[in-house]
């Protein structure tokens, strides 16, 4: 084949290719764009618009007040951040402490329990809801935080690649800080914690983004407005918020509540992408 | 600190096959350190000498026997309370840590009236950087550091706290060949100066002569032979000991000792008066052959390696246990070899043993 | 190195109380639950045991329905997500320039909310008396007569869940696939383009058989998520899904457990070890399958 030929054929694969990859952004892209852009479009004009517009020359800020002063976003929002905080301290704390001592301490029967955790890796979400939605009613807990964040402190998976990560802390850094004196919970945060510094963020936005988005148990265990998160608020505004359908200031508060994990997303894209192609899945 | 240890024994549990059998990693040792000396553990890998390192450390405890520090038996404290410090074959840095942190880390960790304030534990940190000459450094993070540096920041890690006993598994290991040498001295030289009883675990049997005012030979978790490292090499007690100092290695040979005479092959080599006639091995250090044309030991020279001030003349012979041997002579000396070598022997670098346990045949 | 025996349960303590709490204590009861018949929520009494509960949900038009839904679910999303995916990870690891930029966009989905963007979804295809919705819009421009997608045809409520699914899903497959392509090791690719090897035969003789494990798990991390549909559905038709002909298992379930139709956790834990079992007989024929056909280094 001759050369010139063969430059034409890779210009032109060059051309699909980024063609291919562009269409494919725009049909990712395209639906936060048009959120972003139907909330700042007023009420009137969107009903007035029997063909949907692709743009409008005269955005409005009303829908963010109305989504936040006609339904109780505001208290959505806080009680998401309430329920993701306590829920990822909690969990860090507990998987932390298990894969030290999976890791770190040498004691009988460890493997058999380290297999035994694993094996619960398994165990679908929806086979254990059902007793747990009994014994939080029976603990009197719905409609409290309690019940809300207790079921989903522990995360096996993340138990495992943290014991994973701490594993490969070569074993003479213990026995030095032994030498020096050092208490294994010492020798925990001052040496281990920091070394693996890069795991524990990784778990901790993973399960940050876990919380925010989490629908099924917080729907169960809530039916209280007060205790909504955004995605039961969110699902509360669409069936009965803003009276006649607003879906302008439905998609303010749409905006809302997408903003922030698109934003950390943004901050940390590097060690969540690297986190969830280790293994992370969604839901 | 003198250290002195009393039927030191310790044994693991058998794993997979062996479930049933323990295995002895140190078996009944019993003998003392003297005060402010350097000592090297010294035997191949497997033989005890890092079990060894750690009963001392108190990261093991032993199965039996007892260990005491000057008059204190330390035997079942934890290694906080023991006062050694310990620098580890990889070092053991704390990689998230600059240099003054890592040696500042074990003054942290006292309480009571031992505490001290920060200013006083970086006083004492930049005292052992200043030892080891890495006080420039103090800043830095250990992956800035090349190996012999990290080396260094061990070592002034383990002697910031003043320890009694200094020990070190393998220091050398990590380190190219000229930087092995260079750091020998160098922990000759802190060795020196602190005063320090110190310990160091080797399978480098040049390392050990060349630098430990005694030297401890292991095999198997049992103790070979205890002393100064030239008395070891010339008066070996057992065909490993001898085997196992010297480069290039001692030469064995299947021999016989018949009416007062020791044969190799078909010749007499030497006239042994009152040696019992038997089977023996004989071995030779490479430096015991002399060049003579009326020697008594012919071979078949292989070739002749010329290394500067001495010569290595490569033979071979048919009681020789493997394929060919050495001998090193004077390179002055070189003339007298001829395609059929002919030596005469030093006695004093023969040594005799039993061909079934190893043990040596006094002459 | 010495042991340590109750220090180191103690530092299991917590993680195994909730564990045994929420996770294995539950898998025992589940199973009690499905087995015992009539069981009242609020006296916590039942009047017998027995494989009634199973034959109720099995014989129940709803769990059917749901049965169906997301078996078609299953059917379509899992092939063209893959397939999909494998296109566009293979033009992502062609290109230099850019890359980071459509890897970031790409991914973007992953980290929002389903139930919030399946609102946008859900107005971008519903029709209203006061407008067509953007679908219909660009089906129009094709010379296509409006359809609800939302409240309309089963055919084209169906179409939706599995677009918006497909939507969902795919960041996941791509990243996965990506990284997977991108440690194929370089020297295979230049050994063949030494030997002339033509680029569509470099694909299939070298690059699909190294990271066919990749694909194969992608396969079946795929099968069970579908199988677990659920938030999207709602996302798209609301929480009544009965009504709305489009649950699915896992929303049956929920159902049976609390909601409208509430109350009955027997049922729900029938239904639960139904999907649990359908699951559990799609991975293993997966797993029959892979071996041969999956090249393992």
């Amino acid at each position: 084949m001759e050369p010139k030929s063969l430059q034409k054929r890779d210009i032109l694969r060059k051309t699909l290719t980024y063609g291919f990859l562009t269409v494919w952004g725009i049909f990712v892209l395209f639906p936060f764009y048009w959120m972003v852009l139907t909330s700042v479009k007023s009420y009137g004009s969107y009903n007035a618009e029997y063909i949907p517009q692709l743009y409008t020359l005269h955005p409005t800020l009303q829908n963010y007040l109305d989504a936040f002063s006609a339904v109780p976003l505001l208290d959505y929002f806080v009680n998401t951040v309430i329920f993701t905080l306590a829920t990822t301290a909690l969990m860090l704390m507990v998987t932390v402490l298990a894969a030290f001592g999976f890791s770190r301490l040498q004691f009988k029967g460890r493997d058999l329990a380290f297999t035994a955790f694993l094996a619960l890796m398994m165990i679908p979400t929806e086979l254990v809801v059902i007793t747990n939605f009994v014994t939080i009613t029976n603990m009197d807990l719905r409609n409290t935080f309690a019940g809300l964040v207790l079921p989903s402190v522990t995360s096996v998976f993340y138990i495992y690649l943290l014991r994973e990560n701490f594993s490969q802390i070569p074993n003479e850094l213990y026995y030095a800080a032994k030498v020096d004196g050092t208490s294994d919970l010492k020798y925990l945060f001052k040496v281990m914690i920091p070394i693996c510094r890069p795991t524990i963020v990784t778990v901790t936005i993973l399960k940050v983004i876990e919380c925010w988005n989490s629908y099924i148990w917080p729907r169960l265990i809530t039916d209280d407005q007060a205790y909504f998160l955004v995605s039961n608020g969110i699902q509360e505004i669409r069936e009965n918020g803003f009276g006649r359908e607003n879906i302008p200031a439905m998609m303010a508060a749409v905006v809302v509540i997408s903003v922030p994990l698109i934003v950390l997303f943004l901050c940390f894209r590097k060690r969540i992408m690297a986190g969830v192609s280790r293994g992370g899945v969604k839901g | 600190m003198n250290v002195t240890l009393q039927n030191l024994t310790k044994t693991f549990p058998g794993r997979g096959k062996q479930k049933n059998n323990d295995v002895i990693a140190v078996n009944d040792f019993t003998f003392e350190i003297p005060d402010g000396k350097l000592v090297g553990l010294l035997g191949p890998s497997g033989c005890g000498k890092s079990t060894m390192l750690n009963l001392l450390s108190g990261l093991l405890t032993p199965t039996a026997g007892k260990i005491f520090f000057g008059e204190e038996e330390v035997t079942n404290q934890p290694p906080q309370n023991r006062g050694v410090g310990l620098v580890f074959q990889n070092y053991a840095l704390y990689p998230h840590l600059t240099v003054m942190q890592n040696i500042t880390f074990p003054l942290e960790n006292l309480k009571g009236k031992d505490k001290l304030t920060k200013a006083q534990m970086r006083e004492k940190a930049l005292e052992a950087a200043r030892l080891v000459q890495i006080d420039q450094l103090m800043d830095r993070k250990p992956s800035e550091l090349s190996g012999g540096q990290q080396q260094r920041v061990a070592i002034a890690r383990a002697l910031v706290k003043m320890p009694r006993i200094l020990l070190l598994d393998e220091p050398l290991s990590n380190l190219d060949a000229r930087l092995r040498l260079q750091t020998r001295e160098e922990i000759r030289r802190i060795q020196t100066q602190t005063g320090i009883t110190t310990v160091f675990v080797t399978h480098d049997q040049e390392e050990a002569m060349s630098i430990c005012d005694m030297i401890v030979v292991m095999r198997d978790g049992i103790l070979q032979q205890i002393g100064q490292p030239q008395q070891v090499y010339d008066d070996p007690e057992n065909l490993f000991v001898a085997k196992f100092l010297g480069t290039p290695p001692i030469n064995t040979f299947d021999a016989r000792v018949e009416a007062g005479k020791l044969y190799i092959g078909e010749e007499a080599v030497l006239e042994l008066p009152d040696a019992e006639t038997g089977p023996v091995i004989a071995a030779i250090r490479p430096e015991g052959f002399v060049p003579s044309p009326l020697g008594s030991f012919t071979c078949q020279l292989q070739r002749i390696e010329v290394m500067g001030r001495d010569t290595s003349v490569v033979c071979s012979h048919p009681a020789f246990t493997g394929e060919t041997f050495r001998a090193i002579i004077d390179s002055d000396e070189i003339c007298q070899i001829s395609a059929e070598a002919r030596f005469s022997l030093k006695e004093n670098k023969v040594y005799l043993f039993r061909p079934d346990t190893g043990d040596r045949i006094r002459f | 190195m010495e042991q340590n025996n109750r220090k180191g349960w103690l530092y299991l303590l917590p993680a195994m109380v909730f564990l045994g709490v929420f996770m294995v204590y539950p898998l025992i009861d589940v199973l009690v639950y499905s087995f015992e018949e009539g069981y009242n929520f609020a006296s916590q009494t039942y009047y017998g045991t027995g494989t009634y509960n199973y034959a109720y949900v099995l014989r129940d038009p709803y769990f059917l329905q749901a049965l169906k839904n997301t078996f078609i679910l299953v059917a379509i999303t899992v092939p063209l997500s893959t397939g999909i995916a494998l296109l566009i990870s293979v033009a992502l690891s062609s290109i230099k320039k850019l890359r980071e930029l459509y890897q970031t966009v790409f991914f973007l989905p992953y980290v929002t909310n389903t139930l919030a963007v399946g609102l946008v979804f859900m107005i971008l295809f519903k029709q209203t008396p006061y407008t067509d919705g953007l679908a219909n819009l660009i089906l129009g421009w094709f010379g296509i007569s409006p359809i609800d997608f939302i409240d309309g045809p089963y055919w084209a409520k169906m179409f939706v869940l599995c677009f918006y699914t497909i939507w969902v899903v795919m960041p996941f497959k791509v990243l996965i696939l990506t990284s997977a392509l991108a440690s194929v090791k370089q020297d295979y690719y230049n050994a063949a383009m030494v030997d002339g090897t033509p680029r569509f035969r470099m694909f299939t003789r070298i690059t699909l058989p190294m990271i066919s494990p990749t694909l194969f798990y992608l396969i079946i991390t795929g099968f069970i998520g579908a199988f677990k549909a659920y938030s999207d559905a709602v996302a798209l038709f609301g929480t009544n899904l009965n009504a709305a002909e489009m649950n699915t298992i896992v929303g049956y379930i929920y159902d049976m457990l609390y909601g409208n139709s509430g109350g009955y956790p027997s049922y729900a834990a029938a239904a639960a070890i139904i999907l649990f079992a359908i699951v559990l007989t799609i991975t293993c024929i997966n797993l029959l399958v892979s071996k041969k056909h999956v090249h393992y280094a």
